[in-house]
């Protein structure tokens, strides 16, 4: 126990020694926790269409002012040249274009039916889905509104409606930032634990001063714990700067689940993670090694973990791989206290997977770990 | 007192300093392939990457589970059960649940979505004419949950219009083209994002972390006080990993053609001008963090931390530029990866040419010397 406490003494000058990368360690996450769940929304506003109208009938004009007055485009093209409009397209300037054909109002009148051409730029698949709907629903509704302007005129149709009402829960004004704060605070806990652990011991090893700790009767155990401590109460220091400063301050979010289930959870994720960075040290011989390493692991990580694409979306094998990944239970449990309030029987999965983690890193951590060369 | 350690006597023959600059390449690629752990994830590291999320990232959503508890059991409503089951956006958890468990249900977060009839649904649809239904999002994600209600009304909707017999009267039908992605693949928009974040960060990475290394061991003074030339020692640190970052760029490039079926309709040879610039944008950046830093701790710090977030939100690949609020429209201008983005749009699949995109070409031209000259200002041809 001694051995442990001067270990740890030691750790923590060393930390302390160096305060621009102190100041840098809780700066850097501070920060974006701030700006960066402000970028991430997915809400489509603004679409930018470029209508050709070949018509230039009263309805094609009502269908044009139904779309500019639905809030959710920007008209920048409107005439009847074709090639403008694609150009448009083509520098992005224009998301989606609307060509209404000739004869649009005649053909609708006379022939009961008639065609308008969307042409939807479909890079982004979310975006052009969204942006075509819209634009699919308000020309739906215009087309409502002939349909009752002539049926007004004849016979009323009538066939047997659905109505469906929807409920949002756990989020009622759909409010993005609430889904993206947690998540993104659980990153930037998760870079900070796994690098700076994983610097450690190798820069130890750089240096040349592990050789002095391994000629003492120090026990690996020692060492490995006196390397996690330190940066296990940086960690939970960053992740309760971000829940009880940035997200409730700035955005406003109240966990409404227990925040002794959310800590009991951090800690043993924190274990496991620190776990990861020192078995990435223990296979490293240098810095530049153990920071490819674990960017490449933090990069999968992070792209795998639900945060930003739904994991459930993915073919099989990525979801196998996604099960392997630490970060993304930690987001789901985040998620779930902190905006379902769900409780220790809802998480008791998440809770055995965490510890297991933690246990096979931790040891093969320690395994691996050799005094000797 | 700066020139203290530029050898003043005399001009060196230009010869003599190509080949002094050849033997540093010369070492430094050494020092480089050495190290092949590093070696090994400089090369891996794409590789795993573009397959994995060229695979596995997309922004549809399918199987999304949802639980139908159904109170009338009738025809209606098997009907319309049944086209939700044939519907690939869902994937129904067979129950007959109470509300108290579909709010457990959500808890555990197994079902995103509930649809509930009530009893004698059919009656009333057929009787009365009308008929509810409700749907229970999990709106914690609410992309997700806009989305699946939108996708579960359509197909209710769909059920109702095959209700009513006779066609409606005056119908615009619309005819949707996908232009560019006619699939809608999430790949066309993941995988030139990847490319961006890929080159941009491994380049910056290696080059700050290189150059510090030297500081931190002490081999920078012994180089400082030899005869060459500083910027030329710096130039040669650079060269390995503008090399190595090529033959990346060209094994990422050939694996999002060949096995992502990532269109390539523009020029490849303007590709790759772009990404050399890129390339070289990443390289100065580098080299300003590692003048600015003196510890690898710190340096990789900036790079990793500081940069791995920002770069994936603001290259424009996960969330649309256009709707961030403006200050952060701002920000992202300056992200490199942003300007690249685009042009591996253009020319990969859009198929445009030089006149489209030398506008981003010459942004990340202009970061390059900014960001250049800043470092050369900076950088201290003598240690404290």
């Amino acid at each position: 126990m001694n051995t442990l406490i001067f270990l740890l003494q030691k750790e923590f000058k060393q930390i302390f020694r160096n305060p621009t990368l102190l100041r840098m360690i809780l700066a850097i996450p501070i920060i974006q926790l701030s700006i960066l769940p402000l970028a991430a929304d997915f809400e489509i506003k603004n679409i930018n269409v470029a209508i050709i109208d070949h018509d230039h009938s009263t309805y094609s004009r009502d269908l044009v002012n139904k779309i500019t007055a639905s809030g959710y485009f920007v008209l920048v093209d409107y005439g009847d040249d074709v090639k403008e409009a694609y150009e448009y397209l083509e520098s992005d300037e224009a998301d989606v274009i609307l060509e209404i054909p000739i004869d649009f109002e005649r053909n609708l009148v006379r022939e009961n039916a008639e065609q308008v051409f969307l042409a939807v730029n479909a890079i982004n698949g979310t975006k052009a889905n969204v942006g075509g709907g819209y634009l699919a629903n308000v020309i739906a509704d215009f087309n409502q509104e002939i349909r009752l302007e002539w049926a007004s005129r004849n016979e009323p149709t009538k066939a047997p409606a659905i109505e469906a009402t929807a409920i949002n829960w756990f989020n009622p004004l759909l409010n993005y930032q609430f889904f993206m704060v947690p998540g993104i605070l659980v990153v930037l806990v998760t870079m900070v634990g796994a690098y700076m652990c994983s610097l450690n011991i190798v820069k130890e090893k750089e240096v040349g001063t592990i050789e002095q700790i391994n000629v003492t009767p120090i026990k690996k155990y020692h060492f490995i714990l006196g390397k996690l401590i330190p940066f296990w109460i940086i960690g939970i220091f960053v992740f309760s700067v971000g829940l009880f400063v940035v997200a409730r301050l700035i955005y406003g979010i109240v966990p409404v689940g227990s925040l002794g289930l959310l800590y009991g959870y951090l800690s043993l994720y924190l274990i496991a993670v620190l776990g990861i960075g020192l078995l990435v040290s223990t296979y490293s011989q240098t810095q530049q090694q153990a920071m490819s390493l674990a960017f490449f692991l933090m990069m999968i990580f992070l792209l795998m973990s639900g945060l930003f694409t739904s994991i459930e979306s993915m073919p099989a094998w990525a979801r196998t791989v996604a099960q392997f990944n630490p970060v993304t239970y930690f987001i789901e449990v985040v998620r779930m206290v902190i905006m379902k309030g769900s409780d220790f029987t809802h998480v008791a999965k998440h809770f055995v997977i965490m510890a297991a983690f933690a246990l096979v890193f931790n040891t093969w951590a320690i395994i691996n770990y050799r005094k000797t060369t | 007192m700066r020139c203290f350690l530029n050898w003043p006597e005399g001009r060196k023959e230009r010869g003599t300093d190509m080949k002094q600059l050849f033997t540093f390449v010369k070492k430094e690629f050494k020092h480089v392939m050495r190290d092949r752990k590093t070696l090994l994830l400089l090369f891996g590291l794409p590789i795993v990457q573009i397959v994995l999320f060229g695979f596995a990232l997309t922004n549809e959503i399918k199987d999304a589970r949802l639980i139908i508890v159904d109170y009338a059991k009738d025809d209606a409503t098997q009907q319309i059960t049944e086209k939700f089951r044939t519907n690939s956006s869902f994937n129904i958890e067979e129950s007959i649940l109470g509300a108290v468990e579909i709010e457990e249900a959500f808890k555990r977060g197994t079902v995103k979505i509930a649809l509930i009839f009530p009893h004698n649904f059919e009656q009333e649809l057929i009787h009365e004419g009308s008929a509810q239904v409700q749907l229970i999002a999990d709106a914690t994600d609410p992309n997700t949950a806009t989305t699946l209600v939108n996708h579960a009304n359509s197909i209710i909707r769909d059920y109702q219009q095959a209700l009513s017999t006779n066609k409606p009267a005056k119908s615009i039908l619309i005819d949707t083209r996908n232009i560019y992605n006619p699939e809608l693949r999430g790949t066309t928009n993941f995988v030139p994002g990847v490319m961006a974040l890929v080159l941009l960060l491994i380049c910056v990475l290696m080059t700050s972390v290189s150059i510090v290394k030297e500081k931190e061991n002490g081999t920078m003074e012994i180089l400082l006080v030899s005869p060459f030339n500083p910027f030329m020692v710096i130039l040669a640190k650079a060269v390995p990993y503008f090399l190595l970052s090529i033959v990346n760029f060209s094994v990422i490039l050939f694996l999002s053609i060949f096995l992502l079926d990532m269109p390539l309709n523009g020029s490849i040879l303007l590709l790759f001008a772009a990404s050399l610039l890129l390339i070289l944008t990443a390289l100065s950046l580098g080299l300003l963090i590692s003048n600015s830093t003196a510890s690898q701790q710190a340096a990789m710090l900036i790079s990793l931390m500081g940069m791995l977030l920002p770069t994936m939100m603001f290259t424009g690949f996960l969330f649309p530029l256009e709707n961030m609020p403006t200050p952060l429209q701002v920000i992202a201008n300056v992200v490199p990866s942003k300007w690249y983005y685009i042009i591996v749009k253009d020319v990969m699949i859009k198929g445009l040419g030089f006149s489209a995109v030398w506008k981003e070409m010459l942004i990340l031209f202009g970061m390059t010397s900014f960001l250049l000259i800043i470092s050369i200002k900076k950088f201290k041809t003598r240690l404290t």
